[in-house]
């Protein structure tokens, strides 16, 4: 083990960069499809809901691996060509977005009905009340389950290893594949994949969920 | 519904601060509010009780405009509510119509429904700051002194969590008047809240009646409260106003039987 460390952990800690962006990427892709699909849930205006049910139900109701295939190889045929890094962490987050916009409109509807109100008799505008006043309280409700999503969304970027983009899954395969040392090569790739998720992603949403409830006074 | 008989607006010299004329409120069959008609003065405080589901909750909030209206038209210093006149008919109002016309309305809650990921102070600037375009600092100096007058002043940097229901409806009072409205309503808002503390809350409300002239409307359940402060009681029996008048005669000198019914009632649970 010592010795194919020595010789390959470079290779995997290149690997590990690309996952990690990929996945900072994807999550920010996420972040902002999840917030404008699920508000766009609850517009008012009649296209704009649409447009979000649309969106959802199409990267809810399709599998990951075929929407990254259809950025990467189908969209140059209709004259959108995206580099595999950008399909990669596009497909991942886009896919993960429509999840989270079902957390985000959950959490806007569970925010109390009389915040509404109070925000209202101050004649805020609409806008002000969803930004200032509910949005604030939605957040820290969405964080717990957003805190699972992101889980999902490290462990869906290692398909991106599909369109040929070098993550670490890519590089655990171009190992295996000309050393056959299967076990080690994917043997590491589980563990570092499982580490990003425990000591990275898990406290740094235990670390948001205790900002948000410090500025809800809850501390 | 045809509007043809309500006038544009009222005329401007010796209008009521509120009329309501004719207002029909239901929800699918439900008639919750029958043909109502109410003037309530520059100044007045009025306040109003009757049983439950009797549509006193309902008036306020159409007030607020937090509820549309079925029938006829409300009108607050003259102007339309809920309607606009556009080429000398009334037409339902627009969003920036009913913005502009409930910053003259501030509301407290039962429930205080304080902003929970804001201080006391910040509740309080909100309003002012993000809606009438105050300065940080002129909201903070017009905040801290309503702050004051509630008795809050040494809690203005805690979040409404650290503090008691009694505590929580007096800044919810000072957010309200932080807008400067011209009518108050308060809908119930000793209601949620333990004996012990009532005091605190209606002694804030005795104050805005002595020192302010605000035009307040008030849902209570306190007849006593009632009694001291108001000008006028108006019991309210299934959508309409049974019984009015100054409180020292409608309370020792009720006319109507309903009236006399529910103040045994209120007087008995007491
Ligand atoms: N959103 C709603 N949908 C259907 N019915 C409603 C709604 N809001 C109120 N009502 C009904 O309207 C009637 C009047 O309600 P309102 O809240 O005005 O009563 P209230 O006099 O304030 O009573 P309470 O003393 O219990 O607060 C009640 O019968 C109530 O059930
Ligand atoms: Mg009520």
């Amino acid at each position: 083990m010592w010795d194919f460390l020595q010789t390959y952990g470079l290779r995997l800690s290149e690997g590990t960069l690309v996952t990690a962006a990929q996945f900072a990427l994807a999550s920010l892709v996420a972040c902002l499809a999840a917030l404008s699909a699920g508000l766009g849930r609850l517009s008012r205006h009649w296209l704009v809901r649409n447009f979000a049910v649309i969106y959802i139900e199409i990267f809810r109701g399709t599998s990951l691996l075929v929407q990254l295939y259809w950025i990467f190889f189908v969209l140059p045929l209709l004259g959108l060509s995206l580099p595999k890094f950008t399909a990669g962490f596009l497909s991942v987050g886009l896919n993960v977005g429509a999840y989270g916009a079902e957390i985000v409109r959950g959490a806007i509807l569970a925010v109390p009905r009389g915040q509404w109100e109070a925000a209202y008799a101050l004649s805020m505008s609409p806008a002000k009340r969803m930004r200032r006043i509910i949005l604030p309280q939605a957040v820290a409700l969405m964080l717990p389950p957003w805190g699972n999503l992101m889980i999902e969304l490290l462990k869906g970027t290692a398909l991106v290893a599909l369109i040929a983009v070098s993550d670490l899954m890519f590089v655990a395969k171009q190992i295996n594949g000309a050393t056959f040392r299967s076990a080690e090569a994917f043997g590491t790739a589980l563990i570092v994949y499982y580490l990003l998720a425990r000591f990275l992603i898990t406290p740094a949403m235990r670390g948001l969920e205790r900002v948000m409830a410090r500025r809800l006074g809850k501390v | 519904m045809d509007l043809s008989a309500y006038p544009l607006e009222l005329p401007k010299d010796d209008c009521p601060m509120v009329r309501f004329m004719n207002v029909t409120k239901s929800y699918g069959a439900l008639v919750v509010l029958d043909n109502l008609n109410l003037d309530i003065q520059r100044g007045e405080m009025v306040s109003v009780i009757g049983p439950s589901g009797s549509g006193k909750t309902t008036v306020l909030r159409m007030l607020m405009t937090l509820e549309t209206i079925n029938g006829g038209v409300i009108y607050v210093d003259g102007q339309p509510l809920t309607h606009m006149a556009r080429n000398g008919r009334l037409v339902p109002a627009d969003e920036a119509h009913l913005r502009r016309m409930r910053a003259s309305i501030g509301m407290c809650f039962q429930h205080f429904n304080l902003f929970p990921h804001m201080t006391a102070l910040e509740n309080c600037m909100e309003g002012p700051v993000q809606v009438l375009g105050l300065s940080k600092a002129e909201a903070r100096a017009r905040s801290e002194e309503l702050l004051a007058m509630v008795g809050m002043i040494e809690k203005k940097d805690q979040h409404p969590s650290r503090l008691s229901g009694g505590q929580q409806q007096r800044v919810a009072i000072a957010r309200a008047l932080a807008m400067r409205p011209r009518i108050m309503l308060f809908d119930e808002v000793t209601s949620a809240l333990d004996p012990e503390v009532i005091g605190e809350v209606t002694q804030v409300i005795r104050r805005l009646v002595a020192e302010h002239d605000l035009t307040m409307l008030m849902v209570t359940h306190q007849m006593g409260f009632a009694r001291d402060i108001s000008d006028r009681i108006c019991f309210f029996y299934r959508g309409q106003i049974e019984e009015q008048g100054p409180p020292e005669q409608f309370f020792t000198n009720p006319q109507r039987e309903r009236t006399k019914q529910f103040l045994r009632a209120v007087k008995d649970a007491d």
